[in-house]
């Protein structure tokens, strides 16, 4: 047992989750799923350097229902993380992490995103 | 918080890990260096959309476009590869797998950035002799 009367990590399953919780959490599963989409772009480059058809095969791919899917929630996930890697970025500055600042930023982050998702892809395709 | 602290608060020498901040501190250097990056690709991505095989390889292949696609996918792959180490660290508690995931993950980073190097680069010498 401890013998310092010291703040425990929350107990998962029986912690309510909060905005900043659920916030966190998609930080590091946007986080993941980006690794994936960063070797989507090496492969676009890669296909660019071999010549014409590997790189229409490429954009057919990218093009096709799931590409799109998958562009979508990559451009979700670039957005989120972009957004919450600034607030983080406050944060390591000693800046937002008095509960109101942090619930303010987290608040604004929620309506930002999907925000600026749609105007991205609007964009792109 | 000040009174949950002991003695130990302050870490001694380089820490467990004999590193140091050096994680910490790329993570955050590549993070900086990923907001603007971030913001030019996605403007980059609408230039080329819809245009043809030739037009996307010679924008790529311009010094300047080159250069911050370069910048672009190596912070990216550094920022990536230092994110899901500590991933791998906080899930993987069987210390063979853990340590036979990140050398796996580290290589397939690393190896990542060099095609994208030699692919970029290809389309840097194509573009300057076009034929
Ligand atoms: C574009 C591709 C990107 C990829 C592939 C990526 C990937 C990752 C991964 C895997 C993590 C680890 C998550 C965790 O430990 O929970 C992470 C953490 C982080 N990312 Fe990114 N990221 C990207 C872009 C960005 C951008 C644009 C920022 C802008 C500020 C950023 C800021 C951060 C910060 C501050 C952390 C540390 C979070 C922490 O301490 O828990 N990232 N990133």
């Amino acid at each position: 047992m401890a013998t310092h009367p010291r703040p425990l990590s929350p107990h998962l399953q029986i912690y309510k989750p909060q905005l900043t919780t659920v916030l966190s959490i998609l930080h590091r599963v946007t986080g993941v799923a980006l690794c994936a989409a960063a070797l989507g772009l090496v492969w676009g480059l890669l296909s660019l350097a071999l010549g014409r058809d590997e790189f229409e095969h490429f954009r057919a791919c990218a093009n096709s229902l799931p590409g799109k899917l998958l562009t979508a929630i990559f451009v979700f996930c670039l957005v989120y993380h972009l957004l919450n890697g600034i607030r983080h970025l406050g944060w390591d500055t000693g800046w937002g992490l008095d509960l109101k600042r942090a619930y303010a930023t987290g608040w604004l982050l929620v309506a930002l995103a999907p925000a600026l998702t749609a105007l991205s892809l609007w964009w792109i395709w | 918080m000040s009174e949950f602290r002991t003695e130990l608060k302050q870490v001694r020498g380089l820490g467990s890990a004999h590193e140091g901040t050096h994680h910490w501190w790329m993570q955050r250097i590549t993070a900086v260096a990923l907001v603007p990056l971030s913001i030019w690709f996605v403007f980059f991505l609408e230039a080329i959309r819809g245009v043809d095989y030739l037009a996307v390889r010679y924008a790529i292949g311009q010094p300047m476009t080159a250069a911050l696609m370069l910048a672009y996918v190596c912070a990216v792959l550094h920022h990536a590869y230092l994110g899901v180490q500590v991933v791998i660290e906080d899930y993987v508690h069987e210390r063979v797998a853990e340590v036979g995931l990140l050398i796996a993950t580290r290589l397939l980073f690393v190896l990542a950035a060099l095609t994208a190097t030699v692919s970029i680069l290809r389309l840097v010498f194509l573009a300057a002799d076009p034929q």
